[in-house]
């Protein structure tokens, strides 16, 4: 294969998380939260993943695996546990209006302890040699190609060559814009997250609206986390295997300035960008570190370039970070 | 009139804690005419406005509206009666377009179509006569247009009742006579218009009647051709209530602060002191009245040295020696290294005076925390100093230790007060340091003013209350819209006088 087709083709599985992380922790940012807890979340809805494919592929055997239930219980246990996620940081953060930086990072951690805690716990259940759980199987089922990828060349290798959750990343990002920016709905979300005082005073749910987009959020997110275990890493788990992509995900919302069809785009420079490394021959091991931190540095470059113009369209959302008492005035 | 009243008021009653807002108003309001809601600051109009716009329910009283009791509870239930409040403080989103704003929160059948919206936008402002560009962001709006979105969102929803919250405070004459002739041309079209404002000529240029209220109270109702200032003003300040406060003579006055010709600007970059000229005399309370936003928070912030000045000069003569130091375009940290012991008491305790999250004893370093020489914090002086407060002022607080935002309004101006007269200062400013007092408080704060007085020490009061102001102080200067509109006597002054005074001024812009 054309060695860069196979750079841009790597670089959109790269990005795909970073997608589904870009776009949740987007919709959440709108409804003025700032959700560091987005690592976390991506993590859990990993795992939670994970225990839905293993329990399922060792009740029947990998032999008997329903495709179509094989895609579905790791899909809808991702979702749970990410929802049950994003409802832990919204009743924190909206009903006792607690500081969304402590709880946001408090969550982190917690979603990275819980998906070892139990990754740990299926690695002794498989009494494997390897610290790993292997999901081939279903990990196969989120693979599959559309038709045709192989016939096409350079062209389906490019556009056609992924999984099904890449397609609705794409789907869900494009789509959330839409909201954004066309509906009414949209224009509510915005209002809460730029000035819930007006927003309340015009008539709209603040409470509900600010639920609503963090979970919806977080569940979003939590596919990222889905679409990394069973496509990028071929169903294996291994505990701290995600490594920074969710912090990415969130530098990367700054990057897009709040703009989820902007995130596509992006999430693949980033992606890119964080295996370039591989594709440039005859470095050293140092180079390779540094050129890893490049997003890092282009999230940074942007962030200075967005505050320095103060154009306020690309600022964040007005109120980010802070909570919402009808009674302050 | 045998017409049915858009609102009817009927005694209304609404106690925040153990304070009357309002007591026992009943008023009406008509269909195809603007009325002027008339009175101080804190006589209760804008409460009594939220009432009839479902931001507060009222205790006791009843709203008819169109004749029949109306329960609103919520601005929802206020629009369902076709009443819309345009408040002082916009709410509008600054990213979104005038469109956008206008709509926001509405439930309309259908499909989301802003282009319908705009295209209804367009309309209102024509059949009024507003200019206004319905994409334009708000943002880059001026304060007028922010408030022309604001009229049109309510009109928009099919409000027939307006009611503005002093609308004109915020506009440039300009601005002010564009908006009357928008409003002119509601009233034709019906609609009940309500404007709260203390500008009598804005009262007699606009309105047909005029209702007064006083303290909470509703004092009378006049239809406005019959009627003019002296006579509004007169049932707006009320007759003269003693109060007791002891006052004597000054002794040795000799000049202490000079200001000449000062002049400054706010952000917005609007002028908020025009030529402003005094003179503060040792021994003597120089009272400050006005009505709130008038300039006096900017006055004594320039001499602060917290605010730029964009003319005139502030002059301070060294008590003893006479040597005369200039003030102007110093930071407080020069002001103080010159030697000049200016104490201020601002308007907003727990953001510019104190620090909340801290307890009365750092509260008290915020002023000494620079004379320590050695790495550590010395807190044996602050601690003593802050036991005295204590003791003398009679602060109520559980202990020395104890966050200065957990303390009752009151502690927290004793505290304050305390530390600023602790410094031994030469000039005191307070602004407003009665404000949200009760009565026993207040009384404690003037005699320290006075013992100050007493002392020989300068002292510059901003307050709002007539009736203390003509009590207290001995001189007392009036400003208008950032411009001296006179200096009175508070010995032989009259409220009338002060109060028609107050309202005079920024004809000349």
């Amino acid at each position: 294969m054309n060695p860069f087709v196979m750079f841009l083709q790597r670089a959109v599985i790269m990005g795909v998380p970073l997608i589904y992380g870009a776009t949740g922790e987007t919709i959440t940012e709108k409804s003025g939260h700032l959700n560091l807890g987005i690592p976390g979340i991506m993590y859990v809805g990993s795992i939670s993943g994970v225990i839905g494919a293993f329990l399922y592929e060792s009740a029947v055997g990998r032999e008997n695996v329903n495709p179509a239930l094989g895609i579905l219980i790791p899909l809808v246990a991702c979702l749970v546990g990410s929802l049950l996620m994003g409802l832990i940081y919204s009743f924190f953060t909206v009903s006792l209006r607690a500081n969304q930086n402590v709880t946001g990072l408090a969550l982190t951690t917690f979603g990275v302890g819980i998906g070892n805690f139990f990754g740990g716990s299926l690695i002794k259940l498989t009494n494997s040699e390897l610290p790993s759980v292997n999901l081939t199987t279903t990990s196969n089922l989120f693979k599959t190609p559309l038709p045709f990828a192989k016939d096409l060349g350079w062209f389906g290798e490019i556009f056609l060559s992924y999984g099904f959750l890449a397609y609705l990343g794409i789907f869900l990002a494009i789509f959330a814009a839409i909201i954004m920016k066309r509906t009414r709905v949209g224009l509510h979300l915005r209002a809460v997250g730029e000035n819930p005082a007006t927003a309340d005073a015009a008539g709209i749910n603040v409470g509900r609206y600010k639920y609503f987009a963090t979970c919806l959020g977080s569940m979003i997110a939590g596919l990222g986390g889905l679409y990394y275990i069973m496509d990028y890493a071929n169903g294996v788990w291994s505990n701290d295997g995600f490594g920074d992509r969710g912090w990415l995900a969130i530098a990367l919302v700054i990057f897009t300035v709040w703009k989820t069809d902007l995130g596509i785009i992006g999430a693949i420079l980033f992606g890119g960008l964080m295996i370039v490394n591989n594709y440039i021959p005859g470095l050293g091991l140092a180079d390779q570190e540094l050129i890893r931190i490049l997003p890092y540095l282009v999230t940074i470059i942007v962030l200075i370039i967005v505050s320095a113009r103060e154009k306020r369209e690309t600022q964040p959302p007005q109120s980010l970070g802070l909570s919402y008492f009808r009674e302050d005035r | 009139m045998n017409k049915t009243p858009a609102i009817e008021l009927r005694n209304i009653t609404k106690t925040f804690g153990k304070v009357f807002a309002n007591r026992d108003v009943s008023l009406e309001v008509f269909y195809g005419e603007i009325l002027s809601l008339l009175g101080e600051n804190g006589s209760g109009k804008t409460t009594l406005m939220n009432m009839i716009a479902g931001i507060y329910y009222p205790d006791e009283g009843q709203i008819l509206v169109n004749g029949e009791e109306a329960v609103i509870r919520s601005p929802k239930d206020a629009f369902r009666y076709k009443i819309g409040m345009i408040h002082q403080h916009f709410k509008l989103v600054d990213v979104f377009t005038a469109t956008e704003n206008v709509i926001l929160g509405l439930k309309e059948k259908g499909r989301y179509d802003i282009k319908k919206a705009r295209e209804k936008v367009k309309a209102i402002s024509e059949q009024y006569g507003f200019e206004i560009d319905p994409d334009k962001k708000i943002y880059e709006m001026s304060v007028s247009e922010k408030q022309t979105v604001e009229i049109i969102k309510v009109l928009y929803r099919g409000a027939d009742i307006l009611m503005l919250d002093e609308p004109t405070a915020v506009l440039t004459p300009q601005e002010t006579e564009k908006l009357f002739k928008v409003l002119r041309k509601m009233k034709e079209a019906g609609k009940a218009i309500v404007i709260i404002t203390h500008k009598l000529h804005e009262v007699l240029a606009i309105s047909d009647r005029v209702s007064v209220l006083r303290k909470g109270a509703y004092i009378g109702t006049l239809e406005t051709a019959a009627t003019n200032e002296s006579e509004l003003t007169e049932m707006m300040v009320g007759k003269k209530i003693s109060l007791n406060i002891d006052r004597t003579d000054p002794k040795d006055p000799e000049e202490r602060l000079i200001v000449a010709h000062l002049s400054c600007m706010n952000r917005e970059g609007l002028k908020v002191l025009k030529d402003v000229s005094f003179t503060a005399y040792s021994g003597e309370i120089l009272g400050i009245a006005g009505i709130a936003g008038s300039g006096q928070r900017e006055l004594l912030e320039t001499i602060a040295g917290l605010q730029p000045i964009t003319d005139g000069g502030i002059q301070y003569i060294t008590p003893g020696t006479g040597i005369i130091e200039n003030l102007r375009d110093k930071t407080p940290m020069e002001i103080r290294a010159l030697g000049v012991r200016l104490s201020f008491v601002p308007e907003d305790r727990l953001g510019m005076g104190l620090v909340g999250n801290m307890d009365i004893t750092e509260n008290m370093m915020l002023r000494s925390y620079r004379r320590g020489r050695s790495v550590f914090l010395e807190k044996k002086a602050p601690k003593s100093l802050a036991d005295q407060i204590i003791e003398q002022l009679e602060v109520v607080t559980p202990s020395r230790e104890t966050a200065v935002r957990k303390l009752s309004g009151g502690n927290v101006q004793k505290v304050l007060v305390g530390r600023e007269i602790a410094a031994a200062p030469t000039v005191l400013m307070a602004a407003y340091p009665v404000r949200g007092l009760d009565i026993n408080s207040s009384y404690l704060i003037y005699n320290l003013l006075n013992e100050q007085k007493a002392n020989g020490v300068a002292v510059i009061f901003v307050g709002e209350d007539l009736d203390v102001l003509v009590e207290l102080c001995d001189r007392i200067l009036v400003i208008g819209h950032g411009e001296v509109t006179g200096i009175v006597d508070g010995r032989t002054a009259k409220k009338e006088e002060i109060g028609l005074l107050m309202t005079k001024g920024g004809s000349k812009v």
